[in-house]
């Protein structure tokens, strides 16, 4: 246990950007990561020790000065700072790093929210014209993926169910229902619509997922809502290529070829909790891997390939809970944790203890008690954590097993409402035409802020772009950017985007009005009369952070920090997901192609057929003809010699 | 004749006005009877709002119109209903001269002189129509157009397909006048909407040239000049009209968008007309068979009609209309009355039709049957799409029987002209015809 001698000063950690927070710039390159490391020294040693790792990985959240309990828990148990990897340029890193985390947050409705992330750094260029060839921790599929399709940048998420925003709060990393996969290729890439073909394809066997669905009828370019994440400025929308499949099932055949990329497998470390029998039975599970290039150094000289895989399930109070809000590890996943994975650098478990601050007010108990606290911000909220590493063995104390249990002791408190969220329906009856509605909520009592919102509709929906409203507080809004590119029949999607600002404590409503087709019989999916899936509209936005507006931290804070608002905390970059759409369309009658075929050449022959008899034909005479009975007499007369009747 | 007529328009004008103020205007928009992918107004307003976004409208596939009427909309959007109101009444008044000039003028004058010269048998005078059952004639053109339910179903509905009709009368019209100039321009512009009226090539040949007195006979030099000079007239003012287009859009992206859209038929959206629902159900290998056997089958009649008819390119023209109407593959109830209006023209022939009754009942019942199934299919779940197949089925073998009809009794007046009205057998017993 190197704790090291901190006890006189203050302790820095700096943790944990979970999630996306934003640049206030506005390039929208985000960042998530959990990371860890500190400082200790004296207090003004700190603070350029803060600062280093903070330009390491370009934007920390504040980095919060906290120590754990009180002061004798200074002196006294000093298990917190592992050794801890204090980055510093100078240092030469390892050649590729892994790390894993879990954060547990308790939910207001009694779910519970577990949130995976495994994240492996490899300092090397997939780019360049040597062939990669040793692989140690990142996984050989990816790497080759990357290099073959000259890949800068790949996101993908597997969804099953739907993230309810009102209820839980914001996700730290949304994904829509259904398989979601963009990718952003590099600029030497020519045929960038061949690659994408052949990449989903490669995908679809890495994950054994529907992936090889995506064809040119799904797939967008949008102009303005995904961005890069990692660096890099291509802002051509050319190589960037985006696609959703609402209607894929996430299951374990999923899973499994998602832990295989880990590099401990799920043989040790935190991967053991993973398994599907527990993890399918949730309310939402989602499973992604985001690949990216972020810079090795703070002066960012050269870059380091990320592969970030994370898995995020919420479990229900009533199904996996029993109803009682009391909750373990073991009865969440039904596995404890007994070691970290040997390969990782860090590894450790947080849970958000924000509702519970005070000692005297506890709304939930936390047992092993951990004393290492802290704070991020994450969505724009500050929140607290405790800490579990791993890689202590006190840790898992005396029973060589650690199985967090967290028990309500009360079920009040409230959640603070996102600020952002949105819901999307289809209006209308009949199967000739419809609406799609898409409203967009504003909570913020005072700042309107401006949102993305991007729509990709199947061609078979034909959207008349001239219906389009956006009315908030019953005026008409008017968007300042539309991209609208529509649809080809059988070839590709609608694409809407458009800037919308959402004025303060508002509903925006945007409607447009659709026709549904009748497609070939050979085009419905196998079961037509159960519909067809519209994806998520996807709605980007930098919202205005709620510690901007909470005043009790401000209460807090030296006065002198709080007048003008702290830039990198004032907004924060969100992605909400609506609903996907589940859409009836008009079906021929499946089982009568032949008779359709002949009953319509019929009509046909008949209209050539009367007029070709009218055409070839001339009016004559009917002469009267001869009886049956006297036809026959006449044959035989004439074979007997005697001259026919007449 | 001008006080009756104008009492017309006023009447027509104030229904079509007063329909345009209701509620069903809006209803009578949707109906896919009314308008197809092709002439609804809401995918015209569409393709002007793409315009304001600046997206070529043919970049997508909700848009189909040429792109003159793009322009011509871009301009008078705001008084679409005078305009289609208009087109109505052009294609009305149109009609009416053509027609009158048609008997007035022409026809009674070769009558006269026929009977003058005896070339009819004596039996046949009843055959012939005196000036006063013509008289009227015209005026009932007018009527069958403006007041056919049909035609103010397609105004409500700001159909573009009035404005094809308009264009396809005012070609009529200058074609009986016989000015060979205007005659082409018109049938080009028609073509140019809509590819079908291309048959009409010859009608309006055959019309011109029996006016200026030029022999049809293909051993003739004349014969091959006029229909030379006619073809170039026409082609050069289609070569004018598609470069047109192209400098106003700037791209050819609107000739696959508008003319193969309307040769390969990839909406499949139901209409009253045939294609829809077959090649919905059809194999995939097989659709470019089918497609090219359909497609063909409307332009195929267009020869041996023509030789058929060929001293009488005003039937011709009828005939063909109403080819191009059932056989086409984006039909509107537009189409039909257009070529309805033709019916009083040949009201001499009623006494040869054999199932003029049945047919009618047909055409109304469908008329009836086609909203109410629309409903079962499509709102109320309690029938599928056969039900509506069923009566677009039903409707065109109405329409072929109604002008195999006409057809066929004008074949046999024509008959009987020749060899009298009352034929006997050699025996002397009163004779049946029959098709040989």
């Amino acid at each position: 246990m190197a704790a090291p001698k901190c006890g006189l000063s203050v302790f820095l950690f700096i943790l944990f950007g979970l999630t996306i927070t934003t640049l206030a710039d506005g390039h929208g390159s985000t960042l998530t990561d959990g990371q860890n490391a500190g400082a200790a020294d004296s207090p003004e040693a700190a603070e350029p020790a803060a600062e280093r790792p903070v330009l390491e990985e370009r934007r920390w959240e504040a980095t919060e000065v906290q120590e754990a309990t009180s002061s004798d828990a200074a002196d006294g148990k000093q298990e917190t700072s592992p050794p801890q990897t204090v980055i510093t340029p100078s240092v030469p890193q390892p050649k590729d790093d892994f790390q894993e985390e879990l954060v547990i947050r308790p939910l207001h409705s009694g779910d519970i929210y577990a949130s995976f992330q495994f994240r492996t750094l490899w300092e090397t260029d997939f780019m360049r014209g040597n062939k990669v060839s040793h692989y140690r921790l990142f996984p050989k599929s990816l790497g080759q993926v990357i290099s073959k399709f000259s890949v800068r940048e790949l996101h993908i998420s597997f969804t099953q169910g739907y993230w309810r925003t009102m209820q839980w709060g914001q996700p730290f990393l949304p994904s829509p229902p259904g398989a979601e996969l963009w990718v952003w290729f590099q600029d030497t890439v020519t045929d960038v619509d061949a690659t994408w073909k052949e990449l989903t394809n490669v995908l679809s066997g890495i994950f054994c997922a529907s992936l090889n669905f995506i064809d040119s009828t799904n797939t967008v370019q949008p102009s303005a809502s995904f961005k890069p994440l990692g660096i890099g400025n291509v802002t051509d929308h050319r190589f960037l290529r985006y696609a959703t499949l609402p209607r894929e099932i996430v299951c374990t055949e999923n899973l499994t070829p998602w832990k295989k990329l880990l590099p401990c497998g799920s043989k040790a470390g935190l991967a053991v909790l993973l398994k599907s029998e527990k993890l399918f039975h949730s309310s939402f599970h989602s499973q992604a891997v985001h690949i990216r290039p972020v810079c090795r150094d703070w002066q960012c000289r050269s870059m380091s390939w990320e592969l970030r895989q994370t898995l995020n399930a919420v479990f229900d109070l009533h199904t996996s809970g029993q109803g009682k809000r009391e909750w373990s590890l073991f009865k969440m996943f039904s596995r404890t944790l007994t070691e970290a994975c040997p390969l990782a650098s860090s590894s450790k478990i947080y849970i958000d203890v924000t509702d519970n601050p005070e000692v005297l007010f506890l709304s939930f108990d936390l047992s092993p008690a951990t004393s290492l606290l802290s704070q991020a911000v994450v969505l724009g909220d500050r929140r607290t954590f405790s800490v579990y590493d791993l890689t202590q063995q006190a840790t898992f104390g005396s029973v060589r097993s650690l199985n967090l249990l967290i028990r309500w002791k009360s079920s009040d408190g409230d959640m603070l409402r996102p600020l952002l969220h949105a819901e999307r329906y289809v209006a209308g009856y009949g199967l000739q035409a419809g609406e799609i509605h898409t409203l967009m909520y504003n909570h913020h009592p005072f700042r309107s802020f401006p949102v993305l919102l991007l729509d990709s509709v199947p061609w078979y929906l034909r959207l008349y772009i001239h219906t389009l409203t956006v009315t908030s507080k019953g005026k008409d809004n008017k968007p300042s950017y539309i991209h609208y590119q529509p649809s080809k029949d059988r070839v590709r999607p609608h694409l809407l985007e458009m800037l919308v600002q959402l004025p303060p404590n508002s509903v925006t409503e945007v409607t447009v009005q659709f026709e549904r087709a009748l497609l070939k019989w050979t085009e419905y999916t196998p079961d037509p009369n159960h519909g067809f899936y519209v994806g998520s509209s996807v709605i980007s936005s930098l919202v205005p952070s709620t510690v901007a507006m909470d005043t009790n931290s401000t209460q807090e804070m030296p006065l002198f920090s709080s007048f003008f608002p702290n830039k990198e905390e004032s907004s924060y970059f969100v992605r909400v997901y609506t609903e996907p759409l589940l859409v009836n369309l008009p079906t021929p009658d499946f089982s009568m192609p032949y008779n359709v075929i002949c009953l319509t050449c019929t009509v046909v022959a008949v209209g050539y057929g009367s007029l070709y008899n009218l055409l070839t034909r001339s009016f004559q005479i009917e002469e009267p003809n001869p009886g049956l009975a006297k036809r026959i007499a006449n044959v035989i007369r004439r074979m007997r010699g005697v001259p026919p009747l007449s | 004749m001008a006080a009756p007529l104008t009492l017309l328009l006023v009447v027509a004008v104030t229904i079509r006005a007063a329909l345009f103020r209701s509620s069903l205007a809006e209803l009578i928009a949707d109906r896919v009877e009314v308008v197809s992918p092709i002439s609804a107004w809401k995918r015209v307003i569409e393709g002007l709002a793409l315009l304001d976004l600046g997206v070529s409208p043919y970049s997508g596939d909700v848009f189909h119109e040429t792109p003159l009427i793009i322009y011509l909309f871009h301009f008078v959007v705001d008084y679409a209903e005078i305009t289609f109101m208009l087109a109505d009444v052009i294609t009305a008044v149109a009609l009416y001269i053509a027609v009158k000039d048609v008997f007035l003028l022409f026809q009674s004058r070769k009558q006269k002189f026929a009977l003058e010269a005896d070339r009819y048998p004596m039996d046949c005078l009843e055959l012939m129509r005196s000036p006063t059952e013509m008289y009227y004639i015209p005026l009932k053109v007018a009527m069958f157009y403006l007041l056919n339910p049909f035609t103010i179903l397609s105004c409500v509905a700001k159909s573009t397909c009035g404005l094809n009709n308009a264009v396809f009368s005012l070609f009529f019209l200058t074609t009986i006048k016989g000015n060979m100039l205007l005659s082409a321009i018109f049938l080009c512009l028609a073509t140019y909407q809509s590819i079908y009226p291309l048959t009409l090539c010859a009608p309006a040949m055959l019309y011109l040239m029996q006016r200026q007195y030029v022999p049809v006979n293909v051993r003739r030099a004349s014969f091959w000049w006029f229909v030379a000079q006619y073809l170039f007239m026409y082609l050069g003012s289609l070569f004018v009209l598609v470069g047109l287009s192209f400098f106003l859009l700037g791209s050819w992206d609107y000739l696959p968008s508008v003319y193969g859209f309307i040769l390969s038929v990839p909406d499949l959206t139901p209409n009253i007309g045939l294609f829809w629902y077959f090649f919905a159900e059809m194999f995939e290998h097989f659709r470019l068979f089918f497609l090219c056997v359909f497609q063909i089958n409307v332009f195929f009649y267009t020869l041996p009609l023509s030789i058929k008819l060929k001293d009488h390119p005003v039937f011709l023209i009828f005939m063909q209309l109403a080819v191009i109407s059932i056989f086409k593959s984006y039909p509107t109830v537009g189409d039909i009355a257009l070529y309805m209006a033709f019916l009083p023209v040949w009201s001499h022939l009623h006494r040869f039709l054999r199932n003029i009754f049945l047919v009618s009942c047909v055409l109304l019942a469908c008329s009836a049957l086609f909203p109410v199934l629309w409903h079962l299919w499509i709102y109320a779940g309690s029938a599928n799409s056969n039900f509506y197949y069923a009566i677009t089925l039903l409707f065109n073998v109405a329409q072929i029987l109604l002008v195999s009809d006409y057809f066929y009794a004008f074949l046999r007046r024509e008959h009987h002209l020749t060899y009298g009205l009352y034929l006997k057998r050699k025996d002397g017993s009163e004779a049946t015809l029959v098709l040989k």
